[in-house]
């Protein structure tokens, strides 16, 4: 059987590789791929301490899946939000590469 | 779930979110995201996490990604040149990462609370029913059946709180979801009416 701290382990793990990417990577869409892997990395973390952690009926507490259910939600909508202006900069730049958006720079 | 199966997806996961930040092609990029995720959909599954992990499988791997591709396919990207990066993103983004990882070292030397998952057997799952039970009478309901039966029934009860402990942040949710819709369609438009 895993215990808790091989799943605090993996998914920390995840979300380090998750940052990283963001840290590294120029190009947009491949940032915004890194941004789901941390939030998901966030997920393992909530569904592993529901399943650990039972609720009093000894069942796995439903609270943490419901937590999880909701960041499900609002990251879908976000990518959605993400996808469109980034459409809306390439159309005005015809660039997404981080390095070449500079027009905020002082 | 066993030992070596856990090991197994978490492997697949993890060289899935390398593959993400490794690979050139943004295409690759976004399969190897499906990857990550679906190790991770069967480790929920593995928690008895079901509901949440057929979601990660339908969200993410269904809708974000034809998400992801279908706005590759419309920049119509091409594999990333080589550019000389320079060193102090490089740097920094190593000693960040070096940082998170003697935290994440730091937290798992302690040994934590129940470090064994609490058995989820029939006589568990059994004895969880009584609570299910509607009213005075004890009317059985479809969760109590379920459970007394020896299975988990994880969709109906993440339903019953779904729809009592948190139907307020469920309608606020909703909103949220028409708000982004609402949002995307002005975004788009309004770059469109700009050229």
């Amino acid at each position: 059987m895993a215990s808790l701290n091989d799943y605090l382990l993996v998914s920390g793990v995840m979300f380090a590789l998750g940052l990283a990417g963001v840290v590294l990577r120029r190009n947009i869409i491949i940032v915004f791929m890194c941004l789901e892997l941390m939030l998901s990395a966030a997920n393992l973390t909530l569904v592993a301490f529901s399943r650990f952690n039972v609720a009093e009926n000894g069942l796995p507490d439903p609270s943490g899946q419901m937590l999880v259910f909701f960041v499900i939600t609002v990251a879908a909508a976000e990518v959605a939000v993400g996808l469109a202006i980034i459409v809306a900069l390439y159309r005005s730049r015809q660039t997404i590469h981080t390095d070449e958006l500079v027009s905020l720079k002082g | 779930m066993p030992s070596y199966l856990f090991w197994l997806f978490s492997t697949i996961m993890l060289i899935g979110s390398v593959a993400v930040i490794a690979f050139r092609n943004p295409v690759s990029s976004a399969l190897a995201m499906v990857t990550s995720f679906v190790g991770l959909a069967a480790l929920f599954i593995g928690l008895s996490a079901f509901f949440v992990g057929v979601i990660q499988i339908l969200v993410y791997s269904g809708a974000i990604m034809v998400l992801f591709l279908f706005i590759i396919m419309l920049l119509d990207l091409k594999d990333e040149k080589r550019r000389a990066n320079s060193l102090a993103p490089l740097a920094a983004g190593l000693v960040l990462v070096a940082v998170f990882f003697i935290q994440l070292v730091g937290v798992l030397s302690h040994k934590l609370p129940n470090q064994i998952a609490p058995p989820l057997n029939k006589a568990v799952l059994t004895a969880a029913a009584e609570g299910y039970k509607k009213g005075e009478m004890k009317v059985p309901t479809k969760i109590s059946e379920s459970l007394e039966s020896g299975q988990l029934p994880d969709v109906h009860i993440i339903g019953l709180t779904l729809f009592t402990q948190y139907n307020l942040p469920l309608q606020i949710l909703g909103v949220l979801l028409l708000v982004s819709t609402v949002g995307v369609v002005t975004l788009s438009r309004k770059s469109a009416a700009n050229n």
